[in-house]
């Protein structure tokens, strides 16, 4: 799984990496695993829902990665897939006939289909171009579709949504999907399935042709492909899981409404795949475990998560391009040198006063929140496990020298974090 | 027949606001070659700011502080955020223009909470100028026409008249070229993404009163911008007008004027189905043009790009 999808050109025989079987199956036979224990370990049901909404990200994540990092193609209405899936979905629940007639393991393909079809006729016209024609026709589409959702009342249900109950299903092996239990598991095995699907195409002759096309369409053309029909062959598989994705929100909210398909679901998705990274295929799968932590971990705890957020967002664009996988996968390079452990004390010197400095930013931010918009003469509020007067002086010198202090020691030992950071990525000399 | 002048003049208000933002917009994607997510989040920036300054100050001093302000945010996004981002290429612009869109709003309501702001029109301008058949058209209409309008003569004429104007235009097709001759390329880069900020603050602190100052404003009318820019022709100021004042007032006819789908479907010939419950398409019979006024300049764009996907008056070809 940590193979990197862009191709190494002095490598050419990098598909023979997959001769190695154990080494390919690894990550997957341990993800596995990990999902079908972790529930062992978090019992309660809070913390499966969080769970299945990490898992639903990490499907929607990965099918817009297709795009975004393997094919490179913007899209900024891509959640349409997904709701639409998920519409179909909580139609075919339904439908009681034939909903009594199949296992509700099988919904996610039904959904996937309508997301593939709804895709196939975008993607007609659509993937003629990459780049912002792309993009805007993708905004578009996005809007249009979610405009629609309070107009046709027949599909999108109006202001209501659309709901259902799962559990009308033909039982499958006995299980009705009565408890959460039940249901994370039928996620956890979609995830492993549709991520092992997303993977293998990736490495087929098309995964790679989207990346050819991604880096220069001109030459791909010349090689007899059409960059037309590579771009619409990955919307097309993208769509298809983004509305299996949609089938499993359905599986587990058991309903839908035009919160899934408007331009904010299709903004936080590519803020969850751009975040995670790009350019390695689980990139997205970091993403979605980090920001559905953010998101249900942080807003608990601040009103103000979203700032917190967009300032993670901004930053990753401007200072790591490649997201957290990129970052993971800088120190590859150290690690295969064997020089790994000469970063740990130079990061201990720096990225723990800077995290202490930027707590204290936080509570700088708090603390003027809770001053302009907390009702008056309420005075009290509660920041990392302590209470105290909002208004008196020492608060705001003691989380303004916090910052100071932290962010200005980040700032002098970041020179020498540089050193230590040539240093291991040079092969050889003494260490 | 005096319906259609009080639509002509809404939808020119709708379709002039449009323009000072667009304007900008082009502008500033024909020099960089990236579309600003973030546009419209310096028009709400430019409503606020007039909001905070005209408690103080007054509306007048809010009209030309603000966009001043904006303007020089904007130049500093340009400077100190985007010229970062450009070396990773394209896309990753537009995903820190998206971002910024978002945190500028959370930052906005960080700031003025989630509330509509009681920014309102100014004393002097709040009385009905004239009436066409009991249909009366406020001042500040008439004010918001002739901001607008002044404010296109004026770019159109420092564009094409003024020495600035040519080396931006000759700096927008040749870059290298006009570097080499000597001037601060960088510079001009930043100065026109102020500008064009700037203009998007002016069209906030002029709208803010009529449509609204809340912290969703920027969003009801960002996408429509791209929609406008993309119509008219990415990087053509004409195409920019046009597509303004065409959308403003397709979207403003459609609202005014009830056509129901079902009388143009029994026009072309079908009947209305007895049984409109269970009928599929019972959404389509009962459409009606309101109801779709706000999606039709989705529709034209989708329809545009398809057929000319260099927009009605652009020349680029991708």
């Amino acid at each position: 799984m940590n193979d990197q999808i862009t191709t190494d050109p002095s490598k050419p025989a990098q598909r023979m990496r997959a001769g190695s079987l154990t080494l390919t199956l690894a990550p997957w036979i341990i993800s596995a695993v990990f999902l079908a224990i972790l529930p062992q370990i978090f019992t309660n049901n809070s913390t499966l829902t969080i769970m299945n909404q990490m898992s639903i990200t990490i499907v929607f994540a990965l099918a817009y990665n297709m795009l975004l990092g393997q094919g490179g193609m913007l899209s900024f209405g891509h959640a349409v897939y997904a709701g639409v899936g998920g519409f179909a979905a909580m139609h075919i629940m339904n439908m009681s006939d034939f909903f009594a007639s199949i296992p509700l393991v099988v919904l996610p393909v039904f959904a996937g289909l309508f997301g593939m079809g709804l895709a196939m006729i975008v993607g007609s016209f659509s993937t003629r171009g990459a780049g912002t024609v792309f993009a805007m026709i993708s905004l578009g589409v996005g809007e249009l579709i979610a405009a629609c959702s309070v107009i046709i009342v027949a599909f999108f249900g109006g202001e209501g949504g659309v709901s259902g109950d799962r559990t009308y299903a033909q039982p499958f092996f006995g299980v009705e999907f009565l408890q959460q239990i039940e249901v994370y598991y039928l996620t956890a095995a979609w995830v492993i399935i549709s991520a092992a699907l997303m993977y293998l195409w990736s490495r087929t002759p098309v995964g790679r042709m989207a990346n050819a096309v991604r880096d220069n369409p001109e030459r791909a053309e010349f090689l007899g492909y059409s960059a037309r029909w590579v771009r619409f062959y990955s919307f097309v598989a993208s769509g298809f899981f983004a509305g299996v994705s949609g089938g499993l929100f359905a599986i587990n909210y058991e309903i839908l409404t035009e919160e899934n398909l408007n331009t904010a679901s299709s903004g936080v998705i590519l803020l969850v795949t751009f975040l995670g990274g790009v350019g390695y295929f689980f990139g997205p799968i970091i993403g979605a475990i980090v920001f559905t932590l953010l998101q249900t971990v942080l807003s608990l705890s601040t009103e103000l998560w979203a700032i917190y957020a967009g300032s993670l967002f901004l930053a990753t664009v401007m200072f790591f391009p490649g997201g957290f996988a990129g970052l993971i996968m800088m120190h590859v390079a150290p690690f295969k040198l064997g020089k790994l452990r000469l970063l740990i004390m130079p990061y201990i010197k720096t990225l723990i006063p800077a995290a202490i400095g930027i707590l204290g930013l936080a509570a700088l931010v708090e603390m003027t929140f809770h001053v302009r918009h907390a009702a008056a003469g309420d005075n009290e509020m509660t920041l990392f496990w302590t209470t105290f007067d909002s208004h008196s002086l020492i608060a705001w010198a003691i989380a303004g020298a916090v910052t100071l202090i932290g962010l200005g020691i980040a700032r002098v030992t970041a020179p020498s974090l540089k050193e230590a950071w040539d240093e291991a990525n040079t092969a050889g000399g003494a260490s | 027949m005096d319906l259609i002048l009080v639509n002509l003049i809404d939808g020119l208000v709708t379709g002039l606001l449009l323009f000072m933002l667009s304007a900008g917009l082009t502008l500033i994607f024909s020099m960089m070659g990236v579309l600003n997510f973030a546009h419209a989040s310096f028009y709400m920036l430019g409503a606020y700011f007039a909001y905070q300054i005209s408690i103080a100050l007054g509306f007048w001093m809010g009209l030309l502080i603000a966009p001043l302000i904006v303007g020089v945010l904007g130049a500093g996004v340009e400077r100190y955020g985007l010229r970062r981002v450009h070396q990773y290429g394209h896309v990753p612009e537009l995903i820190f223009t998206f971002g910024l869109a978002l945190l500028i709003e959370e930052m906005v309501q960080f700031v003025w909470g989630k509330n509509q702001m009681p920014y309102s029109v100014p004393e002097i301008l709040n009385f009905s100028a004239f009436a066409i058949s009991g249909n009366s058209i406020p001042a500040y209409k008439i004010f918001m026409i002739f901001i607008s309008i002044s404010i296109f003569i004026g770019l159109l004429y420092v564009l094409t008249k003024t020495r600035v104007g040519m080396i931006i235009q000759a700096a927008l097709s040749y870059p290298r070229t006009v570097e080499a001759l000597g001037h601060n390329v960088p510079l001009i880069f930043m100065g026109v993404f102020g500008v064009g900020t700037a203009l998007a603050g002016v069209a906030g602190v002029i709208a803010g009163p009529v449509l609204g100052t809340f912290p969703g404003m920027a969003f009801v009318l960002g996408s429509i911008v791209f929609v406008t820019i993309v119509i008219g022709g990415l990087g053509s100021l004409w195409g920019a007008l046009f597509a303004s004042l065409l959308i403003g007032w397709i979207t403003t006819f459609a609202k005014a004027y009830n056509v129901k789908m079902e009388s143009i479907l029994n026009a072309i010939g079908f009947t209305t189905p007895e049984n409109m419950d269970e009928s599929m398409l019972r959404d389509l019979w009962s459409l009606t043009s309101p109801q779709i006024a706000d999606i039709l300049p989705y529709i034209l764009m989708v329809l545009i790009l398809i057929f000319r996907p260099a927009g009605l008056f652009g020349k680029r070809t991708q």
